[in-house]
């Protein structure tokens, strides 16, 4: 258990550092995605997770597209699909924000690539999943609540 | 090493879609086993997908992807009897490359 605090008190100080070094300017969002983005996958909430992306506040936007069902009956295998028509899209990421760590995975489209990708995400409850794309260094979203029923809540 | 993954890649009219399954535990390091000890988290942190030697794809998985995961997406270019590899790695550090060709 106390092994266990420790680690959230870690890695929560980790992304708050990171986050403040990527806002300050002194590592940029593009070099922190080099490697594994250990304090994106990290962070607990949305606004922690953007921050360690470096997505400050996503614009909403109709040419971003979340697919999925509308009600999973097993929050295990959760069909979802992101693809934006925005031009010279170069990330996409996929954010269920109810999940522990908010952040389920992200996409770097080298150019050729189509913004159009599909996977399978975990969810724990009902929540609002979020694509996030990033295209021309500007940040944008879509949201959709996808209901999960199993472990019988009923959403 | 970890077992094969599935891949299938078919070109049409001059975009070629690839889906993948990837045959993996994707433990989160949240679930814990009958005596109550959390069992660790063992998931794909990185995978790379390649048309020849460009890469077409790069991402990064959390925990939050699904056991045996899926990925499908498209990329311009490619033709029959080219050979696309996908590859991934995982937070032990394990890592496994495999290709299709393209049809």
């Amino acid at each position: 258990m106390n092994n266990q605090r420790r680690n959230v008190l870690k890695s929560g100080t980790g992304a708050a550092v990171l986050g403040a070094l990527a806002a300050a300017g002194i590592i940029k969002p593009g070099v922190a995605l080099a490697d594994w983005n250990k304090a994106a996958f990290e962070a607990k909430s949305m606004a922690d997770t953007l921050k360690a992306l470096g997505a400050g506040a996503p614009v909403e936007s109709k040419d971003v597209q979340v697919t999925g069902p509308d009600i999973a009956e097993n929050g295990a295998v959760v069909p979802v699909g992101v693809a934006s028509s925005i031009a010279g899209t170069t990330m996409v990421a996929i954010l269920v924000e109810k999940n522990p760590n908010a952040l389920a995975a992200s996409f770097t489209l080298p150019e050729g690539t189509e913004a159009n990708v599909q996977t399978r995400v975990k969810m724990g409850q009902t929540s609002n999943v979020y694509a996030l794309v990033k295209a021309g260094g500007k940040f944008y979203m879509a949201t959709k609540e996808i209901k999960v029923t199993l472990g019988g809540c009923g959403g | 090493m970890g077992n094969p993954m599935k891949i299938r890649a078919a070109a049409k009219d001059g975009v070629t879609e690839v889906k993948v399954l990837i045959s993996h535990e994707m433990e989160t390091g949240q679930r814990k086993d009958a005596n109550g000890a959390v069992i660790p988290a063992w998931f794909i942190t990185e995978l790379v997908a390649k048309h020849g030697d460009k890469v077409v794809l790069q991402s990064e998985f959390g925990t939050a992807v699904s056991k045996n995961p899926y990925l499908a997406f498209k990329f311009k270019g490619g033709a029959k009897g080219d050979k696309v590899s996908v590859s991934w790695k995982d937070n032990k550090g394990d890592s496994r490359t495999d290709e299709a060709v393209v049809n």
